[in-house]
């Protein structure tokens, strides 16, 4: 669905990305991982052309991402953010509805799908009418979703999406979201730095380390034949709860 | 925060409609009769005078208070105004700056006419206490010649200007040495005290009635005469003709004693010009009319409206105007030092100095330089910084996440500008309305020094007069005003729900 060829981007002269070359195939889960800074973030928006690279090309279903087809991409093209990335002076149904009341879609179908997101995020009907103030974060990041979904796009692209959260909101999120990832079957692309999180919801791992792949591969890959040393101690690092005995 | 765009699209369009529907910005097909006034007590008598005359002549009229010779001429010839009372000394040597044979002829030439002299002068001339006068055996100028040892007092112009003392002093040959210049109101305070012996004076002053002073006989001939008369435009005769009929009766009914008596009522006696012309119109010409100076709650109502005439229009062209600008500073940041630092310098500028520089500059745009105009220019060049500054903050302060997610649902520029961006820096953009209202509502009563009305109006003539209940006329509802304001932009803010 994306791909990358021989991508670079560097801000203020510093190297963020790359070179880099990347697919991402269609209706399987891709999940990017690596420490802070590695560049997967930069590496979303310039899926999106939110950023272009400085070299290189990204292309989305063979065509390339340029400033003029980013409109066109981004319509087909989900986008969470962490804490949902909510407009505070809408409703939640104004934040979920935004772009279809911008496109001039009819006001019923626009509700129906409202209230079929609703039901697929269990988000609860008397929160569409509340603003994003009101809401929980694990609210906030539900109509975040839904927001993405609302076009019924071909890939989803998730940024940290659950990094607010505290840790029972976000282990019931997961598992939530990985049911709807199954259901709909959708291209997506999620960045966390959280190698559990990563394996759960990854058909396909990939590893950042200052801008480059490190190593890409099933989760199992990356835990049993780690690509180099870095690997291993960023696989070893995610430790489990230290009880006394 | 959906309330708060709503709320500030409610004000925008109420402000369209006050500016839209308010009298005096469309222009009505016959326009009322504006009688001009020069801000001392004498030129307001005689323009109310004029005013009550021409409502007998069956028109509606009112009085402009304008400020100085120039101001009125120029209000003259563009029509703003249709006739005020000036004086043939002033007309030769400040207007015309020329002596014509034929004055009525030089005027026609501007469009101006003339009417016959109302019958007193208010020249320069010499004045002493009658007692004084009686012990030194003197009646006229000339007498002055046999007492070198008198002390003389004057104005300083008057005693630099070669028509002034100088030119006294050569034409009469007198021999005074102990001269001294001082203020024209200390100086009636010293002659009356016998500090001085001899002041000059305007021949109508209210003073000389007060402290019974001579006018001493101009014998020689040497000041010019300063006829009191009417300027009124050509066209009014067509427009209007009973009312220059009504107008005409002037001539030739005011004597300078009785101009002295009625300039004294309203300077010692602190009566209103008003009622005076009220009181002389019913004693000399027997015409019944009420005063024009009408109740407290009037005179208020109608600088109040006039206030709002300035402060409205300017305000809701610096939105306009400002926004767009804020918007532009905010996308492109070059451009946006550029046209923050550009009206950054014009909040610097003193609001005087703008006022007055938005004359020339107005006469040259619309051929119209006094009044209300070059009033509302200025203040929406004042009002602009304020919401463009915060325009700009408002919408360079939303998060970059936020921007993003905007960009990320794929709305075009215009759209997310529409529906998030100013949206979201409503609140920021409102309170630099707010300020820009506040500082608007204070600084357009400087518009009174260009005759644009409003709460100026008052404020100035007490200033002029020293008159303190007529300043606070102006000050005490343009301090009300702009509380009313703040408290409405108070509500409004209040009305939006903080959603960050």
């Amino acid at each position: 669905m994306f791909a990358l060829r021989a991508v670079s981007k560097s801000y203020a002269g510093q190297s963020v990305l790359g070179p880099l070359s990347l697919d991402l195939p269609a209706a399987r889960t891709t999940v990017l991982i690596g420490p802070s800074g590695c560049g997967k973030s930069t590496l979303l928006r310039l899926l999106l052309g939110l950023v272009g690279p400085d070299a290189g090309v990204v292309t989305f279903d063979g065509q390339p991402v340029t400033p003029a087809t980013a409109q066109a991409v981004r319509l087909r093209v989900g986008y969470v953010v962490q804490d949902g990335g909510l407009f505070p002076h809408l409703t939640a149904r104004g934040n979920v509805t935004l772009m279809a009341r911008h496109l001039g879609r009819a006001r019923d179908p626009i509700n129906a799908r409202v209230n079929e997101l609703a039901e697929l995020t269990r988000f609860p009907a008397d929160g569409l009418d509340r603003h994003p103030h009101q809401l929980s974060g694990g609210q906030r990041q539900r109509v975040g979703l839904m927001r993405a979904l609302m076009l019924d796009p071909d890939a989803l692209l998730l940024d940290e999406p659950l990094g607010a959260l505290d840790p029972l909101v976000r282990t019931e999120l997961q598992s939530e979201l990985r049911d709807i990832f199954r259901r709909l079957n959708k291209t997506v692309v999620l960045v966390t730095h959280d190698l559990g999180e990563a394996t759960f919801f990854a058909d396909w791992v990939v590893l950042l380390r200052d801008g480059r792949v490190i190593q890409e591969g099933s989760p199992r890959d990356l835990w049993h034949r780690p690509a180099d040393p870095f690997v291993t101690r960023f696989v070893q690092a995610q430790r489990g709860p230290e009880v006394p005995t | 925060m959906r309330i708060s765009t709503t709320l500030l699209w409610v004000f925008l369009a109420v402000l369209a409609a006050v500016v839209v529907t308010t009298p005096g910005c469309t222009r009505p097909v016959k326009r009322p009769v504006v009688v001009g006034a020069k801000k001392f007590t004498e030129s307001v008598i005689l323009a109310d005078m004029g005013t009550q005359l021409a409502r007998q002549g069956g028109a509606e009229a009112r009085r402009d208070d304008l400020g100085g010779t120039p101001a009125l001429w120029l209000a003259l010839t563009q029509g703003d105004i249709d006739a005020y009372p000036e004086y043939t000394g002033t007309i030769t040597r400040q207007i015309l700056k020329a002596e014509p044979p034929d004055l009525a002829a030089a005027l026609a030439a501007h469009g101006v006419r003339i009417s016959r002299p109302f019958g007193f002068r208010n020249n320069y001339a010499l004045g002493m206490r009658k007692d004084v006068a009686a012990a030194n055996g003197i009646t006229k100028v000339s007498d002055l010649r046999g007492r070198p040892e008198l002390r003389l007092g004057f104005i300083h112009e008057f005693l630099d200007r070669p028509d002034g003392w100088p030119g006294v002093k050569r034409h009469y040959d007198l021999p005074q040495t102990n001269v001294q210049g001082m203020n024209h109101t200390l100086a009636y305070r010293a002659l009356v005290e016998k500090a001085i012996d001899v002041t000059e004076v305007y021949t109508t002053d209210g003073e000389i009635a007060q402290y019974d002073l001579l006018v001493l006989d101009d014998d020689r001939h040497f000041f010019p005469a300063y006829e009191a008369v009417w300027l009124y435009r050509a066209d009014l005769v067509d427009r209007h003709p009973t009312v220059v009929d009504q107008l005409r009766r002037l001539e030739g009914r005011i004597t300078e004693t009785k101009m002295q008596r009625m300039n004294a009522a309203v300077q010692a006696g602190k009566r209103t010009e008003g009622a005076v012309a009220v009181e002389f119109l019913r004693s000399e010409l027997g015409v019944e009319v009420e005063s024009s100076d009408g109740t407290l709650a009037g005179r208020v109502l109608t600088s109040t409206r006039e206030h709002l005439l300035l402060v409205v229009p300017s305000l809701l062209a610096a939105v306009l105007v400002a926004v767009p600008l804020g918007v532009a500073a905010a996308r492109w940041p070059r451009t946006g030092r550029v046209i923050l630092a550009a009206a950054g310098v014009l909040q610097t500028l003193p609001s005087l100095a703008l006022l007055l520089f938005m004359i020339p500059v107005m006469m040259w745009l619309t051929g119209k330089g006094t009044g209300a105009p070059p009033a509302i220019a200025a203040l929406f060049l004042y009002s602009l910084l304020p919401v463009v500054r915060n325009t700009h903050t408002g919408l360079t302060g939303i998060p970059v996440s936020l921007r993003e997610s905007v960009a990320a649902l794929g709305l075009p520029p215009l759209a997310a500008l529409w529906r998030v961006e100013l949206p979201l820096a409503a609140v920021t953009i409102l309170a630099g309305v707010r300020t820009a209202a506040v500082i608007n509502v204070g600084t357009a009563t400087l518009g009174g020094f260009i005759g644009a009305g409003g709460y100026g109006r008052p404020i100035l003539r007490g200033i002029d007069k020293f008159d303190v209940p007529l300043m606070l006329e102006g000050a005490i509802p343009a301090a009300l005003l702009a509380l009313t304001i703040e408290g409405l932009f108070g509500l409004i803010e209040r009305a939006c729900p903080r959603n960050r």
